[in-house]
């Protein structure tokens, strides 16, 4: 045998050419034989990945969105430092204190960021709270400052806050609740739960979704029609009844933890029927695709089509479907809570907060226990958004 | 036709067979229920009568009987303590917390449950058509902004806390009485027109407030659809040939749209129903969903069962509703059905 590449398979037959075949041992570069435009080439080589980030990068309400979420996430764990009191604190002389506003002018005169003092008088005839500004004192609100002390991860003591109350005053920005604890600080914490409400759900989700997807659209036949049925039934269901029966079956002497967990699972069990169709009719569709044959005849196994080639393919679309599902956990979430079924305090989510706003009185006389409306709102949104501009990016050769 | 109508409403007696069973699983999951509490009671204050009574209704409900026994009979396609009396027979089963049969305290709150979920299927068809329209046709103007901002609004607001806003400014404002359906003076009166004319007027809030997420689902599709539509060539041909804009639309494209419209019914539909609960139970209208709440809570297992049957029935039905209208609308789904 020739040691040569060129002459490892010598050309039979009466018509073939005389000259020896000939491979070139240069390494073939495809924009040598055919040169591209600059810009066409840096488009044509670049990563699914990279196309999908430059499309979602033209979608500008969503990178604002994913910007905002990002910085609401990235916040989670120094919530401590942000609020400027503890989630338990309570001060017995501000009892439904309304909202203090931050004033920058005192007396025509600039000031740096102050709030003025208020102290309550008890109206006998309507039985509520009066209070009263005393518009004489500003008390310049603190930043970067030593406050009320916490326990930083359960780690160790620390007194530092990013704005404090004023030296010798309370600050309310968002007003406090029936037990004089400032709604302000309480929402910030609050967005520790709520917001891990949807993540955890939705791995729940998309870990049911993925399997019953994958099982149905891989395995096809009776398993496909079993599982097909199983979601139209789950999809026709209304599905606050089934949360409400599903979390009172939750046993009442379960701890705050568990019940959180229990919940979240509850919201990811009725979530997966649309990713899992998702998935399913994704892997069909794929399955044709040429790519897929080609890596077969090419002889590659069966754990590596799906994991190198059809996998990395739909996952830009679930994960746009699942972004676009957390709000409707979180809102399931606030909704259960709201309602007295959901989460149980000591653990503050949003809903937990709303519940206390569930009567018209509060409607009426403390319209700012409803603030925790306003972060349920603005998260929603921007999760919307994002889904939609990541939906939008997910197919970035189309 | 005929078999796609069969065909479908055997499905649909499959469908809810699986529901049955899924709903009283759900409901038999918490440790215990109504009656063992009830019993714990009566042992812990002793005597024999007490441990008679135990007895008799352990045996009354089929308590001691295995779980798959209970579903049937409940179902009943198997004899129970009494015979073959379950939901096939109409018997819809007891309320241990009200010591009334469950068709008694459900009563009207089931019509009203239906009312209220017919009132806001129409309140969103007739409002997000025109919208949807206006905003297709006049895409990137103000009002679809508006629009888009609205639907995103709809989407994000839950409409628990809208009814609670909403309830206290429609009082305030316009001088509507809160909560309830009718005006409490008519709570036992029999059904006359003051009382309809009550029942219209307290409808309102809640109609809107459950239907504006569906309506905003619903502009967003419709207004899909039809730019997609829009941008067709016999459109544009049709267009181009001098008929008049709103003609040109309505005719062709408007009537291409309108058959995932009705499709979507079905998908709204559970989503509906879910939120006239919600709203229900914060605005107290004497609909199921607060009967179903506090059944939950004392797990007085038939009423809870038989409710989150009657819902699931409602939502199935109009999917099987808007299904046929589909078939009747497009013939290609009942040539396909054959």
């Amino acid at each position: 045998m020739s040691t040569t590449p060129t002459m490892a398979f010598p050309p039979t037959g009466r018509d073939a050419p005389k000259t020896p075949h000939f491979v070139d041992d240069a390494p073939f570069d495809p924009g040598a034989s055919e040169p591209t435009v600059n810009e066409d080439e840096r488009y044509l080589r670049a990563s699914a990945l990279t196309l999908i980030w430059w499309k979602f990068r033209r979608h500008r309400l969503a990178v604002i969105s994913a910007l905002v979420l990002a910085a609401l996430y990235a916040s989670l764990p120094f919530v401590e430092l942000i609020a400027p009191y503890g989630l338990t604190k309570r001060h017995g002389d501000f009892l439904y204190a309304p909202p203090q506003t931050v004033h920058i002018i005192h007396e025509g005169r600039l000031h740096r960021p102050f709030v003025y003092p208020y102290s309550f008088t008890f109206n006998e005839e309507t039985f509520t709270r009066d209070y009263k500004v005393d518009t004489s004192r500003p008390q310049p609100i603190r930043f970067f400052c030593s406050g009320e002390p916490y326990r930083f991860w359960g780690l160790f003591d620390a007194r530092f806050h990013l704005v404090c109350p004023p030296k010798h005053g309370e600050m309310f920005l968002l007003g406090t609740d029936r037990l004089g604890r400032d709604m302000l600080s309480r929402i910030i914490y609050g967005a520790r739960i709520s917001l891990t409400v949807g993540l955890v759900g939705i791995a729940v989700s998309f870990a049911l979704g993925l399997f019953f997807g994958g099982l149905a659209g891989y395995l096809g036949g009776w398993v496909d029609n079993v599982i097909q049925r199983l979601i139209e039934i789950l999809r026709s269901l209304p599905e606050l009844p089934l949360w409400l029966a599903l979390s009172a079956a939750l046993p009442a002497n379960w701890s705050p933890l568990l019940v959180f967990f229990g919940i979240t699972i509850i919201l990811g069990l009725l979530d997966w029927p649309g990713l899992a169709r998702a998935v399913r009719s994704k892997l069909l569709a794929l399955r044709e695709e040429d790519y897929v044959k080609a890596a077969e005849l090419m002889g590659a196994s069966r754990s590596r089509i799906i994991g190198r080639h059809l996998i990395p393919n739909f996952m830009s679309h679930l994960i746009a479907s699942a972004t676009l599902s957390i709000p409707s956990m979180i809102l399931g979430e606030t909704a259960l809570s709201f309602l007295g079924l959901g989460l149980r305090p000591p653990i503050t989510s949003w809903g937990v907060l709303l519940n206390e706003a569930q009567n018209l009185a509060a409607v009426n006389l403390y319209p700012w226990l409803l603030a925790p409306i306003i972060p349920v709102v603005i998260v929603v949104l921007a999760f919307n958004f994002m889904g939609d501009g990541l939906r939008d990016a997910a197919d970035p050769y189309h | 036709m005929i078999s796609f109508v069969l065909r479908r409403l055997v499905t649909m007696a499959v469908t809810l067979l699986l529901i049955s069973a899924l709903v009283f699983i759900i409901i038999k999951l918490p440790p215990g229920d109504f009656l063992t509490n009830q019993i714990a009671e009566l042992r812990a204050q002793g005597g024999e009568a007490a441990a008679a009574k135990a007895a008799f209704l352990i045996k009354q409900y089929g308590l001691d009987r295995p779980v798959w026994e209970q579903y049937l009979a409940w179902l009943g396609v198997w004899p129970g303590p009494n015979g073959f009396s379950g939901l096939l027979q109409g018997n819809w089963g007891w309320s241990f917390e009200y010591d009334r049969p469950v068709n008694e305290v459900v009563g009207d709150a089931l019509w009203l449950t239906l009312a209220i979920n017919i009132a806001v299927v129409i309140f969103v068809h007739i409002v997000s058509i025109p919208i949807a329209i206006y905003s297709a046709a006049r895409q990137y103007s103000w009002g679809d902004y508006l629009a888009t901002l609205l639907g995103y609004l709809g989407l994000a607001i839950p409409n628990f806390l809208l009814a609670l806003v909403l309830l206290y400014y429609m009082n305030r404002w316009f001088g509507i009485s809160i909560g309830g359906l009718y005006d409490p003076k008519y709570a036992t009166a029999p059904w006359n027109w003051d009382k309809f004319k009550s029942l219209l007027q307290h409808m309102i809030v809640p109609t809107l407030v459950i239907g504006l997420s569906g309506t905003a689902a619903m502009i967003r599709r419709m207004r899909a659809n039809l730019l997609d539509e829009l941008g067709k060539q016999y459109y544009v041909t049709a267009k181009a040939k001098g008929l008049p804009p709103t003609r040109a639309l309505l005719k062709y494209p408007f009537r291409m749209a309108l058959n995932p419209f009705v499709a979507d019914i079905g998908h709204i539909l559970p989503g509906l129903v879910s939120g006239s609960i919600l709203v229900s139970l914060v605005m107290s209208l004497p609909t199921v969903g607060p009967i179903l709440l506090a059944a939950l809570r004392s797990q007085d297992q038939f009423l809870a069962a038989f409710i989150l049957m009657f819902v699931a029935v409602l939502t199935v039905v109009g999917m099987l509703v808007s299904d046929l209208l589909l078939a009747w609308l497009d013939p290609r789904i009942r040539m396909g059905a054959r």
